[in-house]
Order: structure tokens, then C-alpha cells, then sequence
């Protein structure tokens, strides 16, 4: 009988047993929503362990997919079962996908490891949800680490972030000054920064003006209370080079969340805002059927939402 | 919540064939017809299919071959698929003779897809074959 016939309560059991193809049909749930993801929550609940899990991000182009097939090569190596969410856009347009992530990951399918491709797909807070319902699930199979690889941009990045234990941010040589990196907001999440394609010309100058930039949050005060710098590491990941320090770098910064507390910290950040999610999401459900037939009536948006608030909020 | 699921779809080049223009295209076709393409690319094994499509949970293969092994690699898609108890549609796009496409269908192949089949022909193709299977 195909795993696609039984009961939601069966796949997972199965899928935590470590049945291959009820894991992928489980991701399927948690990835649709509704009911049958808030079952898989409590059923993959209790027997999360707490995975290391690491976030992988970064411009277009920059290695990412590259890298992270690069470590679940090299993780099994260490006794690890390492698990990859790979999260690619949906068009805004149609709402289709292509996930290619898998075309520089491959020969590791199979090997221990399991490679998940994601379409953020279009719904308000679909990811934030889907996500760490994934990452649960991976956890309860039985995987660790958990790498959720994303393009660095917009609030995909901050959901993706904001389920993570370490965010590794990957750059490339001539990839912009210490201003732009400023700019772009890096430094608030960048816990191991890598610079990718480091046998181009201008990764050294590109690994100065990282460095200024951590100088600066020095100058300004913004530096980590705990005194944790994010290390900066070269890799080339076409050929490996690297990603054993780069590996050393997110498990180091593992090591000293632990050490200082912070681990705790985060994972309560995290509970608070997988539980805000899910509200926003109800909540959202219920302005837009509130809002969908509204028609102009002489009063301002603001009387309306005002009366409204006070009919939802009730 | 009423509509249907989206459909996963794993797209490949099995062995050695380096045409990967035709794919690319289809790629793009079922992307714009809202479906979410998995993207093996190039020399891929059977096995190496089979882990990616229990992995994604697709719901279909696709398959191109422009190097007339069509024949040899179909059979042995479909006998992988077999003895994996996978039971979900193979389609096959690309260089296909006439008189070969009887053949392919019989041993089990859902829908091929020749040169220059347009865009409507490949959509329809993918969501025939993927509620045929749903319904079963």
C-alpha cells in the first residue's frame, strides 16, 4: 500500500521509523498547511531531539548549493546525518517553482542524507510556518544538523533566519565595500561569514572590508555582549577547499551559544515566533474574509478598521 | 484548502546525453503552468531519480532523451520505478521515432512528448497523466 493512502498519524510514525518516502510525503503535508501540518506539529513534537540547525545564505550565484552539498558530503564523514531543506522562489506570476538546487548536490541522495527542495509558494506567512514544521520533522527522523539553504533577500531570509541556530552568509570576491555591507544588513545575522570563490582575484580585499565591518560594530557598540566575532572563512566550494573550517565555524559558534546561554535564548525566541506566526496566519484569515466583499460606504479606512478590530478582536 | 494540491514534478536527463536545451524549456512551460519542477539536470542514474522522487514526493518523472536510447533508458526507468514499488507516472520528451512510440507506451510510459509540442501539449500531458494516477 502506498504511503500516500494511509493516515496522517501513520505516515509519520513511519516517517520517524526513518522510512525515506514517508519523510518526503510528511514534508508534503507540513508544506500544505492547514489541519494535517498543525496534527504533524504534534505528533513530530515530542520526539524533536533539538537538532543543530543552520542556516545557509546568500546572493544569487554565490555557492550556496554548492557548499551545502560540499558538507553533506563531508558530515557522514563524521559520524553526522545531516538533513537539507533547499528553498528556491515560487513565481509571484503563476505560482510555479524550479528547484534546481539538487543539480549541485548530487551522488549524496540516498547516502544517509536527505535533500528537500522548497517553493516558498505564495501564501503571507507560508514559509514562516512550513519551515519550521520541517525542521521539526527532520528532527524527529532522526537528522542532525539541519540546513535550510535560502537566497539572502527580503522576509524569506528573515523567516529562515529567525529558524536558526547559526546563519552562515555567504559572499563573493568583488562583491561589494564595507559600506554595502552595511548596507545590506548582513551583520545583524551573519554568525560564520564565508567567502566563496576564493581563488578569484579579490577575496583578500573582500575579507578586509568584512573585517572593518566587524571593527565598526565594535566602534558602535553593536558587538555581541557575549564577545562572539563571526569568524570569516574562504572556501572554494567547487573543489571543497575550506569546508572543513567552515564546518569548525558552525559548530564553534554551536559550541559557544551553549557555553554562553544563548542557545537557550534563541530556541525561546524561535517557540515565540513560530506561536506569532501561526496567530498572524489565523488572524490573517479572518481580515481577509472580513475585508474580501467591502465596499466604500462615505466613512474613512480608518472608522472601518476601527470597527472592525473591535468585531475580530473580541 | 479546496483546491488541488500543486503538482511536483521531477525533471532529468538519465545517462549519457548532453541535450539539455529541450528540458530547460519544458522546466520553464510546467513552472509557468504553476507546477513546482524539481531540476535533476544532467547524468542521472536511475537510482539517483528514484532517491529524488521519494525525497520531493513527486508526483511525476519526466524524462529527455535526445540520444536514441530511448528504448534501453525507458524500459529501465520504469523497471527501477517497478521494483521500487513507486507508482507514479513516466513521461518521455524529446527524440522519439514514430513507430517507437507504440513500443514505449505498451511497456508503461504515461505521455511522449515530441519536438516542438507546445506548451498547452506538455501541460496537458503532465496533468492528465498526474490525476489519472491520483484518482487510482
Amino acid at each position: 500500500m502506498s504511503v500516500r493512502d494511509l493516515p496522517t498519524a501513520d505516515v509519520v510514525e513511519r516517517a520517524i521509523g526513518g522510512d525515506r518516502r514517508a519523510i518526503g510525503r510528511t514534508l508534503t503535508l507540513i508544506e500544505r498547511g492547514g489541519e494535517i501540518a498543525d496534527q504533524i506539529t504534534e505528533l513530530t513534537h515530542p520526539a524533536a531531539k533539538g537538532s543543530h540547525v543552520v542556516g545557509i545564505t546568500g546572493a544569487p550565484g554565490a555557492g550556496k548549493s554548492t557548499l551545502t552539498g560540499q558538507l553533506i558530503r563531508h558530515l557522514p564523514t563524521l559520524g553526522l546525518r545531516p538533513a537539507v531543506l533547499a528553498v528556491d522562489p515560487s513565481s509571484p506570476l503563476t505560482g510555479g517553482a524550479i528547484l534546481g538546487d539538487r543539480v549541485r548536490m548530487d551522488d549524496v541522495a540516498g547516502d544517509g542524507g536527505f535533500i528537500r527542495s522548497v517553493a516558498t509558494r505564495g501564501h503571507a506567512g507560508g514559509l514562516a510556518l512550513s519551515v519550521p514544521g520541517s525542521v521539526r520533522a527532520f528532527d524527529a527522523c532522526g537528522f542532525d544538523p539541519v540546513l535550510i539553504e535560502t537566497v539572502g533577500v527580503g522576509q524569506v531570509e528573515v523567516d529562515v533566519a529567525g529558524a536558526a541556530d547559526t546563519t552562515v552568509v555567504v559572499v563573493n570576491p568583488g562583491w561589494g565595500d564595507a559600506v554595502q555591507a552595511n548596507k545590506a544588513g548582513l551583520l545583524e545575522v551573519a554568525d560564520v561569514f564565508v567567502i566563496n570563490k576564493a581563488d578569484r582575484d579579490g577575496a583578500n580585499d573582500t575579507r578586509r572590508d568584512l573585517e572593518l565591518m566587524l571593527d565598526l560594530s565594535h566602534v558602535s557598540g553593536h558587538e555581541d555582549e557575549s564577545g562572539y566575532r563571526p569568524p570569516i572563512i574562504m572556501t572554494t566550494a567547487t573543489d571543497g577547499a575550506g569546508i572543513e573550517a567552515m564546518w569548525a565555524a558552525v559548530t564553534d559558534h554551536r559550541a559557544h551559544l551553549q557555553a554562553s546561554g544563548r542557545l537557550e535564548h534563541r530556541r525561546v525566541a524561535r517557540f515565540r515566533y513560530e506561536v506569532r506566526s501561526r496567530l498572524a496566519t489565523r488572524l490573517e484569515t479572518s481580515i481577509n474574509a472580513a475585508t474580501h466583499d467591502l465596499e466604500p460606504d462615505g466613512r474613512s479606512p480608518a472608522a472601518v478598521a476601527g470597527e472592525l478590530a473591535s468585531r475580530l478582536l473580541a | 484548502m479546496t483546491s488541488e494540491p500543486v503538482i511536483r514534478i521531477v525533471l532529468a536527463k538519465l545517462g549519457l546525453d548532453g541535450h539539455d536545451r529541450g528540458i530547460k524549456v519544458v522546466a520553464r512551460i510546467l513552472r509557468d503552468a504553476g507546477m513546482e519542477v524539481i531540476y535533476l539536470g544532467l547524468r542521472q542514474t536511475t537510482a539517483s531519480i528514484i532517491a529524488a522522487t521519494e525525497e520531493e514526493d513527486a508526483d511525476a518523472i519526466g524524462l529527455s532523451m535526445h540520444n536514441a536510447g530511448h528504448l534501453a533508458l525507458a524500459p529501465a526507468m520504469l523497471a527501477a520505478l517497478d521494483e521500487a514499488d513507486l507508482d507514479i507516472p513516466l513521461i518521455i520528451g524529446g527524440i522519439v521515432p514514430d513507430q517507437d512510440i507504440p513500443i514505449l507506451e505498451a511497456a508503461g510510459v504515461a505521455a511522449i512528448l515530441g519536438p516542438g509540442a507546445p506548451a498547452e501539449e506538455v501541460v496537458a500531458a503532465v496533468r492528465n497523466a498526474v490525476s489519472r494516477d491520483r484518482q487510482q
